[in-house]
Parts: structure tokens; sequence; C-alpha cells
């Protein structure tokens, strides 16, 4: 009888760069949650996430926020006794919980990463200011006023853009993006 | 002279100019020369690998079919730049199925990669292409007793891309010692400095900045050097923000390795774009003297 692949089986094979990442062959050693430097932040460590993903925990894995405190410093990844790509991991978590559109309320990370490939595909280059109504509406009064503050600074020091890049090509590299996820030429 | 293809990356069109200015004055007084890819786009940074993967790789080898196009290998002076355009190239070398899909992608654009190029971050063309003879046969103003953290940060070292030592590289501390400075002992040069944390967890970013910055003043350091862009605006722009969140007084200006390399070149100051920063580099600017 056929049967579906366990939740880790799909998750070790979301990743085209490494083919399948061996996410079985982990021996709870615990050298990635040791190097990673914002294990503190997060709450299942690594090895933790690694250990939940191999016991099929779904529910567990995807509410969790260790994926969205990776910051792809790539410490474990290149540490692993068992050469599993941990930061590779957390990309495939990532882009797992936003196809299913399922993850913490709380999670900036996602709204991020949407917002910053929409403004891509719309002018081929990253323009900071757009990228602020993602996220500064989650800070407090405090943040808030470090942040204009910052910002000010920025703007004196004359580091920010005041003009959005474009490409000069942009309609052909809307094309090129519209033949890897077809869009029927919608904008 | 040797000529590369240069793909300058987001935020050095702004954030970063400074890093651009000097990159472009150093490279010339060494004899490179750096011609920027026509019409470039950004590499995805590490938020588009969060949504689609082939997506990713799509617009990072319009980039490397430009640079092909040119005739050169491909330069990027920022490490998150660097490591997807590094990896996108392995990647389409290896895989032909994906090579031919993402290649049917650029015909749109007239393009195509044939994957005849390498992709080198600014720092290894110093490094190993130019030589650490050659830089220091152009200090003229060699920067005697200053003392140096060299911060290599993450993306530059990691992922392993074929022979570098990830757990102990040596060749920023080399770079260092040939323009005259004294590498310190900084133990937390391989630490991340947060990255795009900074804006989705702003709280664990400036834990991870201030870490850096203390374990740089205990070294003693006078400047802390970067070779990446996210890395410099982590460590200057939010270290206000670090003094105001842990009660600190962080005050370490950090410059990018190729600002140091162009004042220890006696090279016009302003041309390497000092007099942005936030944190006054006064001090540092001080060092650099023509031996006696």
């Amino acid at each position: 009888m056929a049967t579906r692949p366990t939740f880790s089986e799909e998750v070790a094979n979301l990743m085209h760069s490494s083919h399948g990442n061996p996410l079985n062959t982990c021996i709870q050693c615990g050298t990635c949650s040791g190097t990673c430097p914002v294990a503190e932040f997060m709450d299942h460590t690594p090895r933790c996430l690694i250990g939940l993903i191999n016991a099929n925990q779904k529910e567990d894995v995807l509410d969790s926020n260790t994926y969205w405190f990776c910051a792809s410093c790539f410490h474990c990844t290149v540490r692993c006794p068992s050469e599993i790509d941990i930061s590779g991991l957390m990309y495939s978590l990532k882009r797992y919980s936003i196809w299913k559109h399922h993850y913490s309320d709380d999670a900036i990370g996602p709204v991020f990463s949407e917002t910053f490939v929409k403004s891509i595909l719309r002018s081929g280059r990253s323009y900071e200011p757009v990228l602020a109504p993602s996220y500064i509406f989650s800070y407090g009064v405090r943040e808030f006023l470090n942040e204009a503050h910052t910002a000010t600074n920025l703007m004196l020091k004359g580091r920010i853009p005041v003009i959005p890049p474009k490409l000069k090509r942009i309609e052909n590299f809307k094309k090129m993006a519209d033949r890897i996820i077809p869009m029927g030429g919608a904008k | 002279m040797s000529t590369y293809s240069y793909f300058p990356g987001c935020s050095l069109e702004k954030m970063a100019l400074s890093y651009h200015q000097s990159a472009m004055q150093t490279t010339n007084a060494v004899g490179v020369e750096m011609k920027e890819i026509e019409d470039w786009n950004c590499c995805g940074a590490t938020t588009y690998f969060h949504v689609d993967e082939l997506l990713a790789y799509t617009l990072v080898a319009r980039n490397l079919a430009m640079a092909e196009k040119a005739g050169h290998d491909l330069v990027a002076p920022c490490s998150a730049c660097y490591k997807n355009t590094y990896f996108t190239s392995k990647y389409l070398k290896e895989d032909k199925d994906l090579s031919d899909h993402i290649n049917y992608a650029l015909e749109q654009d007239n393009l195509k990669y044939s994957g005849s190029i390498e992709v080198k971050h600014l720092m290894e063309v110093f490094v190993n292409d130019v030589g650490l003879e050659e830089i220091k046969e152009r200090t003229t103003k060699p920067l005697a007793g200053l003392r140096v953290a060299p911060y290599y940060g993450c993306q530059i070292v990691r992922p392993k891309k074929d022979h570098e030592d990830v757990e102990n590289p040596r060749f920023f501390e080399e770079l260092v010692s040939s323009i005259g400075a004294d590498p310190v002992d900084f133990a937390y040069r391989l630490r991340c400095c947060g990255g795009s944390l900074i804006i989705t967890s702003r709280e664990a970013a400036l834990t991870l900045v201030r870490n850096l910055l203390q374990n740089a003043v205990d070294s003693d350091a006078d400047v802390i050097a970067t070779a990446c862009p996210l890395c410099q605006t982590n460590l200057e722009v939010y270290q206000m923000q670090v003094n105001q969140e842990f009660d600190t007084n962080f005050s370490i200006p950090i410059m990018y390795f190729t600002q140091l390399m162009g004042i220890a070149m006696g090279l016009p100051k302003k041309k390497l774009g000092i007099g942005s920063e936030f944190i006054s580099t006064d001090k540092i600017l001080t060092y650099a003297k023509e031996p006696a």
C-alpha cells in the first residue's frame, strides 16, 4: 500500500540546492545549538527543532519561532558532524511556513520577506524606505522614536536614497520572473 | 591591467556608498579595473531565499550572465551578494536541468549563463590576485601602531566554498598587517552581526552587536574593519541604540577595509567616503604617516 511521506521526509527534501538535507542522520550532539549566536532567543534550540522534525511534530515545528530567528550565519552548517545544512533547513522551513501560511502571529519575518520580494520584483533593486511599513507598526513608542532618529541621521549623512532605484530593462526583468512563476502578464 | 565585472549590490548605492567609493579608489591604485555590470539587479539578500529558491537563483543568474557576457570574473564587495552569487554559479554549473530552466527565463532579457566565470569577494581580489606584497609596496603611509579588529562576519567565509579555512582564516589579519597596522586578537571576528534581524528581531540583533563591540573594546582595538555593508551598518549605525538599550558607552569607529587601505596608500579621505560615518574616524586618520 502506498504511504505518504512523513513530515520529516518532506522537510528533508525541501531544498533544491543540496538535493535533500540528511536530517535523519542527526545524532543530537547539540553542536548547532552551542554554536548558534541567537539560540537564547529561540523557543526551541536548533538541535531540539531537528529532533521535533524527526519525530514528525509538525505543528510544534511550524509554530516555533526558531527558524525566523536564524540570520543565515551558517556557523552551525560548517560545524555539523553529520553534514546537515542547518541554515539551509531554516530557509526551507521559512518557505514551507510561507506556502502554508502557517506561522506565529508575532513573527515579523514572513511579512518582511514578502514585502522585500514584491519590491524587488517591481523595481529590480532594494529600496530601504518601502520596507519600513512591514515592521515599524510592530514597534512600541520608544523603538519607533529610536528608529525615526536613526533614519534622520542616515538621511543627514546622505545614506538613504531619495528616489527609488529602478532597472532600465525592468520589463524584461519582469518577463523573466514570469517564466519561473507564471503570472499570465498580471502586474 | 586585470579587469573584473563589478557587482556593487543595492547597499553600496547609498547606505554603504563609502565602501563603493573606497573600493573604486583602492582597486584603481593597485592597477585593477572594476567595470560595473550594467543594469545589475538585487541578489535577493537573505530574504529572497525565504520565499522562492528558484526565482532567487534566476535573479542572481541575470547578473552572472551579464558579467560573463563582458568576459570577466564577477567581483562582489558585499558578503551576502558574494555568497548568493558564488553558490548560484556553482549550482548552475553542476545541474543541467536547473541551468536549462533558468536560461529559459534569461532569454527574456536576451541573456544566457554558461558558467565560464568565477565569483570572487573583493577582499579575495586584493589578497589572492593582487597579492599582499604589491599592497605593501603601494602603502606609502603605513598605519603603524593602529590596532585593527579584523571583522570577517559570516558569509565571506561561510558556508564553506572549497579550500578555505572556515574555523581559523588568517587572510584579513594578513591584509591588515600589509598596510602596516596591527591586527588584534579578536575572538568574535567570525561571529554574526545579526544581519536582517536588526529589522525582524531588534532585541536579538542589538545583543549580538553589543557582544561584538564589547569584545573588540576588550581586545583594545582602535577600529573595527569590515568587509560587508550590513556588518558596517549594524555595528555603526545601531551603536547608539546599543548604548541606550544596554547602558553602555561604546564609541568605536567601524570602517571598511578598503578605507583603511586607502588612507595607508595616501589617497584623499574624501574620495574614500570618509565623512559619512556616525562615529568620528579623525583619530584613525592621524596614524597614516610617512615612515621616518
